[in-house]
């Protein structure tokens, strides 16, 4: 009887502490694919809005985002985590990832550019040059994200002056593109850079100023299925509807461009 | 037979909770050879980050001790109307989602926020400054000490408080006299918690002051800002900032222990 009870109790917590190592893992790795029939696809935060909407009429299987920064999410998919379908806002992290042979072939499935971006309800930069001007807060991304490479890849074709005023009035470097939104949004920053589909997916909080065509990198977006998956159909269609049918609509109402020729 | 079978559950309990608790942390220290990590330290970013993190937080551990002190004292010493209201209202933030207290910080002080406009005419920068920064800290953890600060004075016991006042003390020399080394082990421990908040802080801050090398990248944000690019850097910033939050910790452990003992003696 004595006996019993201590097995009943030794049982009880390792439950309980195995409930808890679940709970644990479960939040670090939403992205790993273990029972249920979802698709998990891991997203750049800057597709947010057209992936979500294309999700929500996808019938292969249920497909579940994580959305964050490409670079977190392709450092996850490094430390071992398994999504079913990798799609950056780059094609830079799935071509290494694809060397490093954690993903197949990436496909590019988008385009968007890059635009400078300021509160509606302001008026204080109407132009690249105004971003350079005395008491302008600027909001950039920070170096590893694309967002912010992209930034100072244009920052770099900018002449000496312009660009190092621009830097100058940098206040801020944000981990991922939602925050340079937001810091905009609130009035916090007075101009920032972003991709047109962000300030598009404010409804009307930010107004865009385009960049010259000079000055603009070549935004193509790259997805990925990760290899190993045991979702492999529910994946290919997920990529392919991307390209063409409702993911490609979807990213057109977003304001993305398709994949450059 | 039976005090035996429970000691031996209660012995598995605490095994397994130490067990769980502890890999993380040992992970961290383990996942690159030392040299490693100590060669990621080297970036100039990494000691900016740590230098920033040092003098934000004491900043803001002085600004809640001074205040928070005295209004924790008042707390636990007096009974008044609405007082289990102001104390929820003091404790809201221990509950609150660090993104939601950013996020209400920037509603508030941000440059269009409540009172921002009028913080900003007075010639005052909150947002992408080093003064942010101590603001969310200070709002994160500031309950933490003001709880552990009030449960300590009203473990007091109040015949020492009066005896003071009797022999003569005004209030003011019984608070500071007999009130506060009599708490002094709480006060120590609710500091402790509070600091230690304080050095973990990362939504609010990101969030409410933004992230800039030196100015506003605290070690945390500095630790996200390397994930994507150089996991090591990542882990050794992690590991030098569990150990200064150790360190503080058990020093404040020894040192309130050693309080306490002599209070007794």
């Amino acid at each position: 009887m004595r006996r019993l009870r201590i097995r009943l109790m030794l049982a009880l917590l390792l439950v309980t502490a195995l409930a808890g190592a679940g709970c644990g893992s479960d939040d670090n790795d939403s992205s790993s694919s273990k029972g249920g029939g979802d698709l998990v696809v891991s997203a750049a935060a800057s597709l947010k809005t057209a992936l979500t909407s294309y999700g929500e009429g996808f019938t292969q299987a249920k497909a579940q985002f994580s959305f964050a920064a490409s670079d977190e999410l392709a450092a996850q998919i490094r430390k071992g985590a398994k999504p079913d379908v990798f799609a950056s806002a780059n094609t830079k992290l799935p071509n290494e990832l694809f060397a490093e042979k954690l993903v197949e072939r990436p496909t590019v499935f988008a385009s968007n550019r890059l635009v400078l971006a300021v509160p509606a309800n302001s008026d204080k930069v109407r132009s690249l040059e105004d971003v350079a001007g005395d008491n302008v807060s600027v909001a950039i991304g920070a170096p590893a994200v694309p967002i912010g490479s992209y930034t100072r890849t244009v920052l770099a074709k900018l002449d000496a002056g312009t660009r190092k005023g621009i830097l100058a009035n940098v206040k801020t470097e944000e981990p991922d593109v939602a925050g340079i939104s937001a810091k905009l949004q609130q009035g916090a920053a007075d101009a920032g850079f972003l991709y047109f589909t962000d300030v598009e997916a404010t409804n009307g909080k930010l107004k865009t100023i385009e960049l010259p065509a000079s000055l603009q990198p070549q935004v193509a977006y790259g997805v990925a299925i990760v290899k190993g998956t045991p979702k492999r159909e529910a994946a290919q269609a997920f990529v392919d509807g991307l390209l063409k049918g409702a993911g490609a609509e979807a990213l057109r109402e977003a304001g993305f461009k398709p994949p450059p020729q | 037979m039976r005090a035996r079978w429970f000691a031996g559950a209660l012995f598995g309990a605490l095994a397994l909770a130490l067990t769980f608790l502890t890999l993380p942390v040992v992970a961290i220290l383990v996942e690159e050879s030392p040299g490693a990590l100590v060669g990621s330290l080297d970036d100039p970013g990494v000691l900016d980050a740590l230098w920033l993190s040092l003098r934000a937080t004491l900043t803001a551990v002085v600004i809640i001790v001074v205040v928070g002190t005295p209004a924790a004292y008042l707390l636990a010493t007096r009974r008044f109307r609405g007082r289990e209201l102001v104390i929820t209202l003091v404790e809201l933030p221990l509950v609150m989602p660090p993104a939601v207290a950013g996020v209400a910080l920037l509603a508030a002080l941000g440059r269009e926020g409540l009172i921002g406009g009028a913080i900003e005419d007075a010639g005052l920068r909150l947002v992408f400054e080093t003064a942010g920064v101590v603001v969310a800290l200070t709002f994160v953890a500031a309950p933490f000490y003001v709880r552990g600060a009030q449960v300590a004075f009203a473990s007091v016991d109040r015949s020492w408080l009066e005896a003071s006042r009797t022999l003569g003390c005004g209030e003011a020399r019984t608070f500071l006299r007999i009130a506060i080394p009599a708490a002094a082990p709480g006060l120590l421990a609710g500091l402790a918690l509070a600091w230690g908040r304080a050095l973990g802080e990362f939504g609010a801050t990101l969030i409410f002051a933004g992230s800039f090398r030196g100015r506003t990248q605290t070690a945390p944000l500095a630790i996200y800002e390397r994930l994507g690019t150089d996991f090591t850097a990542a882990l050794a910033l992690s590991a030098v900032l569990v150990s200064v939050s150790a360190a503080l910790l058990l020093s404040i452990k020894l040192l309130s222990g050693r309080w306490a003992f002599d209070a007794v003696h």
